[in-house]
């Protein structure tokens, strides 16, 4: 296997707190790795500077042996990088459709649209085929602020895949979700890794995490801590370490 | 294919057409101008604050470039005191946009409240320019040639000129908004930093429509400068204008086609005739500043979102209403 993306020693911190200190991490091509952590040992962080929308103090991050550390969000979801937020970011006051289809432009030049519809024939089927998938379909036209929780997860992961990247990063999936919609998510990512697409995932629920994830990479204070195969990290005196005791108070059970 | 909707716009359209041939009173056509120019200037103002989110507050910056541009050119080039004058107001549009970028590159740095203030500060440094520079004629204000038209027919002219300016607005923003470009746009508004996460240029997206925005207001400005004769630094770079103009649009709905057109022409006709009718001509600040503060307080979303929920919201009851009638014969 072949790295798609790799971190490489990425600090960064806020002020006086380091929120990442030479953290690494590597996802390799066509996997599905689990990043997983107590809170606030930095994982949303990490999306964040993987992903451009914060910039690191120290490190590397590179996607397909292509340095991004430093470039805008933009350029990176253009080179093929996508990610959905925890608390869920979509644009409330257009439809459902029109949200799918900010996002199927990935790299077009900012004058192109301006000479341009807001949407191709082959955008269009595109963007319900992924409606559809995620079985949003028959709400294409509803503005997307009347989506439920749920439905806003759903949308959000089905406006990442309409611009067709190479890797995906989840955070918190399954997060307020029911477990109907659970399983219903892990079954569209499991789909989605067979046909190609790789997927770097922050999730809390461990069963969902076990499950799923090819490797599993635990973050503490800010640095990666181990990684390994789910039953590998299962059986770690780290991990427990990391989650059941040390300075975070709010120990999560690792099943 | 004829839609309903279309063809409400047609009738609106051919009232607004026939209304200086009907109503000859030179007072209720030279409302009817000045209305114009504040709907073509509020629909574009509409087209990127309204869209965008970006609330600008200078847009007189816009309307004062374009006013003294004509000023300067008309007399730069010696054109005479009549209809030609009227294509040099695209000329007046050029030069608000030709400012518009290095306006925009300070002012689109920072958002919402920062952005505001910005952009009244940017204001002031052109208004305190055309003051104290002397190629605008300082507070004496400058003079544009005379036009000898007779008075009877002397608001036509610009009464059309200023209607040809909002239906090039309208159908702007009509094409913004089906394009991919008013999608940024919309985008930017709910959530600028997830937009550029997603691929829009968001920079450049925002100084394109802060320019084309500009580009309407300039040309209205031009209008008016002609229309007047004469222009003076606080007249055409005024305080006022920046804010009647987004509360226009606020007060017709922020963001909709018609709500702008129908905030310009009722407040700014009810202006008119208040200056007119009790020779008072800063009565309607009153109006203005409560109507405002109505607006804020109780629909923000402006009258014609309001008015359209209502309807469906009735619509829906009546529906509702039948269901329950049918469920009782069964």
């Amino acid at each position: 296997m072949t790295t798609l993306l790799s971190v490489d020693r990425v600090s960064k911190s806020f002020g006086g707190l380091q929120a990442l200190s030479e953290c690494s991490l590597n996802v390799e091509k066509g996997s599905i790795t689990g990043l997983i952590g107590p809170n606030g040992s930095g994982k949303t962080t990490l999306f964040n500077v993987i992903t451009g929308y914060e910039k690191p103090d120290s490190g590397a991050v590179t996607f397909e042996g292509a340095e991004i550390t430093r470039a805008s969000s933009s350029r990176v979801f253009a080179l093929g990088v996508g990610r959905t937020f925890q608390i869920t970011r979509i644009f409330a006051r257009i439809s459902v459709l029109e949200n799918m289809l900010v996002a199927t432009q990935r790299d077009e030049g900012w004058l192109r649209g301006l000479t341009r519809s807001k949407s191709s024939k082959s955008e269009l089927t595109s963007a319900m085929e992924w409606l559809d998938f995620v079985g949003l379909g028959r709400l294409a036209d509803q503005p997307a602020g009347s989506l439920s929780f749920g439905q806003r997860k759903l949308l959000e992961l089905a406006y990442v895949l309409v611009a067709d990247p190479d890797v995906i990063l989840l955070d918190e999936p399954a997060g307020g979700v029911n477990l109907t919609l659970i399983n219903e998510i892990a079954e569209k990512i499991q789909s989605l890794n067979r046909s190609g697409k790789s997927f770097l995932i922050v999730e809390h629920n461990m069963e969902f995490v076990m499950n799923l994830c090819d490797r599993v990479t635990v973050m503490h204070q800010g640095a990666d801590l181990v990684s390994g195969t789910p039953s590998e990290i299962r059986s770690n005196p780290l991990v427990l370490d990391a989650y059941l005791g040390g300075s975070d108070e709010d120990g999560e059970e690792v099943s | 294919m004829l839609r309903v909707r279309n063809v409400w716009w047609i009738v609106a359209l051919g009232a607004l057409v026939l209304f200086p041939l009907i109503e000859t009173n030179p007072t209720y056509t030279g409302i009817g101008v000045s209305a114009l120019i504040f709907m073509g200037c509020a629909t574009s103002w509409n087209m990127f604050s309204g869209y965008s989110g970006y609330v600008n507050l200078g847009s007189a910056v816009f309307y004062g470039v374009g006013a003294y541009t004509i000023t300067l050119l008309a007399d730069h080039l010696n054109v005479p005191g009549n209809g030609d004058l009227f294509w040099l107001v695209p000329v007046g549009g050029v030069a608000a946009m030709i400012v518009a970028v290095p306006v925009g590159l300070i002012a689109l740095r920072v958002r919402r409240h920062t952005f505001v203030v910005i952009t009244i500060a940017i204001f002031f440094v052109f208004q305190l320019s055309a003051i104290n520079f002397s190629f605008t004629g300082g507070t004496s204000g400058l003079q544009l040639p005379l036009i000898p038209w007779l008075e009877t027919n002397y608001n036509k002219p610009f009464y059309y000129a200023a209607l040809a300016v909002v239906v090039f607005a309208v159908l702007l923003s009509v094409a913004v908004r089906r394009s991919r470009f008013g999608l940024q746009l919309l985008a930017i508004r709910d959530d600028e930093d997830r937009a550029a996460g997603l691929g829009v240029k968001v920079f450049a997206v925002k100084l394109v429509g802060f320019t084309m925005s500009a580009f309407v207001v300039g040309m209205g400005g031009a209008i008016y400068a002609i229309f007047i004769g004469q222009i003076y630094p606080q007249f055409v770079f005024d305080p006022i204008f920046d804010i009647s103009i987004a509360l226009m649009a606020i007060f017709g709905g922020l963001g909709t086609l018609t709500g702008p057109l129908l905030g310009a022409l009722v407040l700014e006709s009810t202006q008119q005739y208040l200056a007119i009718r009790f020779s008072n001509g800063s009565l309607y600040l009153i109006l203005f500043g409560s109507l405002f503060l109505v607006i804020v307080l109780f629909v923000p979303q402006g009258i014609v979102v309001f008015l359209g929920d209502w309807r469906s919201r009735r619509r829906a009851r009546r529906a509702e209403g039948a269901r329950v009638v049918l469920g009782d014969a069964s």
